[in-house]
């Protein structure tokens, strides 16, 4: 699963992939173009909306393929770079870019392009970035406090408008496919003779617009991989098919008193109730930690048996047959959840003969186990067993 | 030789899959401006390192335990985007040097308009956390409100603009 950095790609391959891909990047630029600073600013006078066919064609392009590859489970988008918004220096930054843009005809990345294929006024724009980063540097002291101002965090959009990822998509298309025809039809009224648009044969375009519009129609009911496997192993149907391994809780309360090895308790009681009682051994997390990698090598034992712990039986299956299907093995479920155990032997009512030939003995073990246990929990409750480092994401920006 | 442009709904999809690919396998987006900060801090620092050190944003690029300003992912990055631009205009045969200006403009003229826009345009990114590739295409890749944020303001100003510097790019009509 995506993003493979740091592992396996290392940061030395990584550089290699950095210039691999700004290859692809720069040949693409100057293919479509953005060499050229007449097109350029063809998209603020009318007559050349290349600039605004080539963006949002990438945006939207990347913007879907990120949520189909979260989908399909081959990309982890907690872990990839979302950029942090400070939103004063944001709208300030961007309306200082907008002015660079129209009295220099480049951006960075299209000036960088120009040069290289021998523009000398974009060799002139380079030369001004360089020199506006010194001057930025250099007066950073009168606006270091403004520089930080209202941060914001890596806030996405559609959290912002309070949208699914999917919806947003989805009117982000329409609203791109709708800017294409109407710049088009401007185009071909500011420029009739030269208009790039006059070149577009009307059958392609129309079913790419259309396309288009299906994909975006599509992202709205697709629900990422997370969602959809647990609403999967969630449904009653699904969960009476797939019978789990059951453990019972005197088996568990005499497997954590023999001190077996090779016995690993998850709990995924909230955390609250966890610190109340944390079993011997135990350790907490929640179902959506299945997916997570810093998990995988502990849920990856084979050998060791992992039994789940829950308010319930039933959220108990639903984590076990989540595992299954996320290919770990060897897992079981509590009886009864942890109300069970609480009831069997942390505080037992009063013993129910089962009149047959074992109750002494379970009796016994359980008055036993019972007094150990609790002991054993109070000192569990400074927890010896630390949870995995969480994974951090990647850094990126400019 | 073909020296037509690519159609651009094309060269945005493959920019896309470009960008798409970057995402996946690094977790980040493709930039151009951090490079330019990138090279400044690595010059300055060999101009004058005493004053590098003690300033307040350039300082903490040379910080002990930092690499080296000129290893920076977007240092490559760019290093292949000149290769990439380059061999596009090999195949497309537009290696030229040329100056490329409105109708209204000579040569000194651009250049001086060019030097500025860059130095605004870099200077801006630096309050953005990146430019059009790495804030606003990126950003709005991975859905983040800074993508958009900083895409509205850069062509809402541009737009804004426009009318004041259309000497700069337009043909002065009548």
């Amino acid at each position: 699963m995506g993003p493979f950095v740091p592992d396996p790609i290392t940061d030395q391959l990584n550089l290699v992939l950095a210039l691999l891909l700004g290859m692809g990047f720069g040949y693409v630029l100057e293919q479509a173009g953005f060499s050229s600073t007449r097109r350029l600013a063809g998209v603020f006078y009318g007559y050349d909306f290349t600039v605004l066919r080539v963006f949002f064609t990438a945006a939207v392009t990347a913007m879907s393929g990120v949520l189909l590859l979260s989908w399909a489970g081959l990309l982890d988008i907690r872990l990839i770079f979302v950029n942090p918004l400070w939103l004063r220096p944001a709208l300030a930054g961007g309306a200082i870019m907008g002015l660079g843009f129209i009295l220099g005809g480049y951006c960075p990345g299209t000036g960088v392009c120009a040069a290289a294929i021998g523009k000398v006024d974009a060799l002139f724009f380079l030369g001004g970035g360089l020199l506006g980063v010194l001057l930025f540097g250099e007066l950073f002291p009168l606006y270091a406090r403004f520089y930080t101002a209202t941060a914001l965090g890596p806030v996405t959009v559609f959290q912002a408008l309070h949208l699914s990822p999917g919806l947003f998509a989805f009117l982000m298309i329409a609203a791109a496919v709708g800017a294409f025809a109407a710049t088009t039809w401007i185009e071909r009224r500011v420029a009739p003779e030269r208009a790039p648009s006059l070149a577009f044969r009307k059958g392609p375009h129309l079913a790419a617009g259309a396309g288009l519009l299906a994909l975006g129609a599509l992202l709205v009911f697709l629900p990422d991989y997370r969602t959809r496997l647990a609403r999967k192993v969630s449904a009653p149907a699904y969960v009476a098919a797939h019978p789990a391994t059951v453990m019972t809780a005197d088996e568990l309360a005499f497997r954590i008193l023999d001190q077996e090895p090779e016995l690993r308790i998850l709990d995924l009681r909230p955390p609250a109730d966890y610190a109340r009682t944390p079993l011997p051994g135990s350790v907490n997390l929640a179902l959506a930690d299945l997916f997570g990698r810093e998990w995988a090598p502990a849920l990856a034992q084979r050998r060791v048996k992992k039994v789940l712990v829950a308010g319930d039986e039933a959220e108990e299956r639903t984590a076990f047959l989540l595992a299954r299907e996320l290919g770990f093995e060897n897992f079981a479920v509590l009886q009864g959840g942890f109300p069970a155990f609480r009831s069997t032997i942390l505080e037992p009512a009063a013993y129910v003969p089962q009149d047959n030939r074992w109750d002494a003995d379970v009796r016994a073990f359980r008055a036993d186990a019972q007094v150990r246990l609790q002991k054993m929990i109070a000192d569990n409750k400074a927890p010896a067993v630390k949870a995995p480092k969480k994974e951090k994401a990647v850094q990126g920006g400019c | 030789m073909n020296t037509r442009y690519m159609n651009p709904y094309l060269a945005g999809f493959l920019l896309g899959l470009v960008l798409l690919a970057t995402i996946f396998l690094t977790g980040r987006g493709l930039g151009a401006s951090g490079a330019f900060k990138d090279v400044v801090v690595a010059a300055l620092s060999a101009a004058a390192p005493a004053h590098a050190h003690q300033n307040p944003f350039f300082g903490p690029y040379l910080a002990p335990g930092q690499e080296p300003p000129l290893k920076a992912w977007l240092v490559f990055e760019v290093a292949g985007v000149v290769i990439g631009a380059f061999l596009s205009g090999v195949v497309s045969d537009r290696l030229k040097l040329v100056t490329e200006a409105g109708p209204q403009v000579g040569h000194r003229r651009r250049w001086l308009f060019a030097a500025l826009g860059g130095a605004l345009f870099v200077l801006g990114a630096q309050f953005a956390r990146g430019c059009t590739s790495g804030a606003a295409l990126s950003g709005m890749a991975v859905l983040s409100a800074a993508g958009f944020v900083t895409m509205l303001a850069i062509f809402g100003t541009g737009y804004a603009c426009a009318w004041f510097a259309r000497r700069l790019w337009l043909e002065r009509k009548g």
